[in-house]
């Protein structure tokens, strides 16, 4: 029987040549006769370690990484052997894994993206099982049992969202997954479309049953090339068997975005769909009473949407037995940028940033000290290591005014210039702007020169105090979060490093 | 890459046109065959879609991705967010940019390349990360600088 090879097709691990190193496996199995079948799966979100190598065992599965072109011809004359240099053990041990609660990202990684049958045989389709076995209303609680809040970064309670579009009578219902995945330091929804597509299209039926909607729509970001093909094919087989489409009363369709981060934002994600310019709609009405098309929506981000076919399977106690305070369950935290370990960390709410970042992550890749690290996207606030005892959950980032967004932790060592970051958070905002509302269109420009005078070392004290105010008027003017969460950055850095903001003063003849 | 033809617009038109919310796909699809949104396309699509001039030409102007002339022949993105920072990748940029000649947006003047800015491409715990051709790539560093000079020829 042939050996059977796993070789991630993540995004990531094709990044860093996954596809050459299967090919390679391919090739020299061939020439050296031995029998192997590769296949390629989603991430474990290991990314220090791709392109990660798994091989079947008598044991189960052992991992080999990271796998070059150049280790392929070693391996495989060792018929991969434990012994080997690269030989990482059983994935499950490695203490990054074994240290996880898996429970939305139990298959990435593991199983053939694209195969129902893998799909179905880890459990696939129990959810909606259970949830049609339960009935609309009956699902509806579960999830709202179950403490589920969006994971898109506002946190709003999924049940209540999704109980607001049942109770309203309508026609037609919509159901949106925002797969606008635009906060930098963030790849869970990228990683879940690639790995375990099926998953999505689960959590989106059992939402569409819950609430009466018949349509849904995929809206992914261009920049995802890879999830987009993914989410495309899976949808084509699961119409092919009937569990999408005209017989299973409920119909997904994947739309691609174009390039504009503001559409993350929900109501703007609407007017993309709709076919218009991605400006924010201003609430109310709220997409749950009026939203796609001026119909009652459910508009979730993917990691709501692909935690729910657990929650039903497993029974929504079991969900919120984890985590802490009122956020319950497992968020995919994703350690990103200058970090040892960098990679998807899906635990129970309620780690500390230290422990996320220098028990985990391992500090940074560089070796220097950790410095900041920004939680949340490039709307979320820069932490300094006294801050590192934060619990990892909504209130305690909000307390703080910070926030957890989608999951994202960037960490930089001690060479960053935070006055810069706050510079970049400011022409962030200037270039991502819709335009519509004025704090964020003109605010996110005057804020970014005004910056640029703090660097200079012009009326450094005045200048800061002119950003301040500013900030107040972007946190509380602007219509979205884009404009309203563009201040945490900035007076994070401020407030926690105000050593970088004191620069050399300019000397003026006028002074 | 085809040169604008109402013959073929038209036959992109026809998938499109019954779609809810028809536009954005309808423009990639335009951008696909003819490498940018030509200026002819925007009064054919507005007439298509019962919408005016204007309509189409504040969607094509708002999004990022649908370019008003083609790009070169290679289109190389650079992540310039966050995460990407953290690990050096302005540095990174700025040589690349320097060796071609090139500002951000530009195209080389053989037309063989374009860069461009992007911001995150989920490939964050793996920067710099890049994009060459709609292609993936992580983990850069000065050498990949030279790899990338050579796949681009």
């Amino acid at each position: 029987m042939a050996t059977r090879i796993f070789v991630p097709r993540d995004a990531a691990a094709r990044a860093v040549g996954a596809d050459k190193v299967a090919a390679a496996i391919v090739d020299e199995a061939r020439r050296v006769g031995v029998d192997v079948e590769v296949v390629r799966t989603g991430s474990r979100g290991l990314f220090w370690l791709e392109p990660m190598v798994e091989v079947t065992a008598p044991a189960g599965r052992v991992a080999f990484g990271p796998v070059a072109v150049k280790d392929v011809a070693g391996l495989v004359a060792t018929r991969f052997a434990t012994s080997h240099a690269l030989c990482l053990g059983r994935p499950e041990d490695i203490p990054f894994l074994k240290r996880q609660t898996r429970f939305t990202f139990a298959r990435c990684g593991v199983i053939e993206p694209l195969s129902i049958a893998d799909y179905r045989a880890t459990g696939g389709w129990r959810g909606l099982e259970r949830a049609r076995s339960l009935g609309p209303t009956a699902t509806i609680e579960e999830v709202t049992k179950s403490g589920l809040r969006g994971r898109g970064g506002a946190g709003f309670p999924t049940g209540i969202k999704w109980k607001t579009v049942a109770d309203t009578p309508a026609g037609r219902k919509y159901i949106v997954c925002n797969a606008d995945e635009g906060d930098s330091g963030t790849y869970a929804d990228r990683m879940i479309m690639e790995g375990d597509p099926f998953l999505l299209i689960e959590g989106m039926a059992i939402a569409g049953f819950a609430v009466g909607a018949t349509k849904g729509y995929v809206y992914i970001r261009s920049e995802y090339p890879d999830a987009i093909r993914i989410m495309e094919r899976a949808v084509t087989i699961a119409e092919a068997q009937d569990l999408l489409g005209q017989k299973a009363g409920f119909e997904i369709e994947i739309r691609v975005g174009a390039g504009a981060y503001v559409c993350g934002e929900e109501t703007s994600l609407l007017e993309s769909l709709e076919g218009r310019r991605g400006q924010v709609r201003a609430k109310p009405p709220l997409p749950a009473h009026k939203g796609l098309f001026g119909r009652p929506t459910v508009i979730n981000n993917v990691i709501s949407l692909v935690s729910v076919p657990a929650i039903l399977a497993e029974g929504a106690k079991n969900y919120a037995d984890l985590g802490v305070g009122r956020s319950r369950g497992t968020m995919p935290i994703q350690l990103a940028g200058n970090v040892k370990y960098g990679g998807l960390f899906e635990a129970a709410f309620g780690l500390s940033l230290g422990e996320i970042v220098d028990d985990i992550g391992g500090g940074t890749a560089s070796g220097r000290s950790v410095r900041a690290v920004q939680v949340g996207g490039p709307l979320g606030a820069y932490f300094p290591r006294s801050l590192f005892d934060t619990p990892f959950d909504y209130e305690s980032f909000a307390a703080l005014d910070g926030l957890i967004g989608h999951g994202g932790v960037v960490v930089f060592d001690d060479t960053v210039d935070m006055a810069r970051q706050a510079r970049f958070a400011l022409e962030f905002c200037a270039i991502e702007s819709c335009g519509k509302c004025t704090p964020c269109r003109i605010g996110s420009v005057r804020g970014m020169e005004t910056v640029d005078k703090i660097i200079r070392g012009e009326r450094a004290a005045a200048n800061l105090a002119l950003i301040t105010d500013l900030c107040q008027t972007l946190k509380f003017g602007s219509l979205c979060a884009l404009g309203g969460f563009t201040p945490y950055p900035v007076m994070s850095a401020i407030r926690h490093f105000p050593e970088d903001f004191d620069r050399p003063q300019l000397k003026t003849a006028a002074a | 890459m085809a040169a604008w033809n109402e013959s073929q617009a038209r036959e992109i038109l026809r998938r499109h046109v019954r779609r809810e919310g028809a536009l954005l796909p309808l423009l990639h699809d335009v951008q696909a065959a003819f490498g940018h949104i030509p200026g002819p396309a925007v009064p054919f699509i507005a007439e298509a879609l019962n919408l005016t001039r204007a309509e189409v030409h504040g969607v094509v102007s708002f999004y990022h991705d649908f370019r008003d002339k083609p790009a070169g022949r290679h289109v190389l993105k650079l992540c310039r967010a966050e995460a990407c920072q953290s690990v050096n990748s302005e540095e990174l940029a700025r040589q690349i940019l320097d060796r071609f000649g090139l500002e951000w947006g530009a195209t080389t003047p053989d037309g063989r390349l374009t860069v461009e800015a992007t911001y995150c491409l989920g490939l964050c715990a793996s920067g710099p990360a890049a994009m060459l051709d709609g292609e993936p790539v992580a983990r850069l560093t000065p050498a990949s600088v030279d790899d990338i000079a050579r796949e681009i020829g």
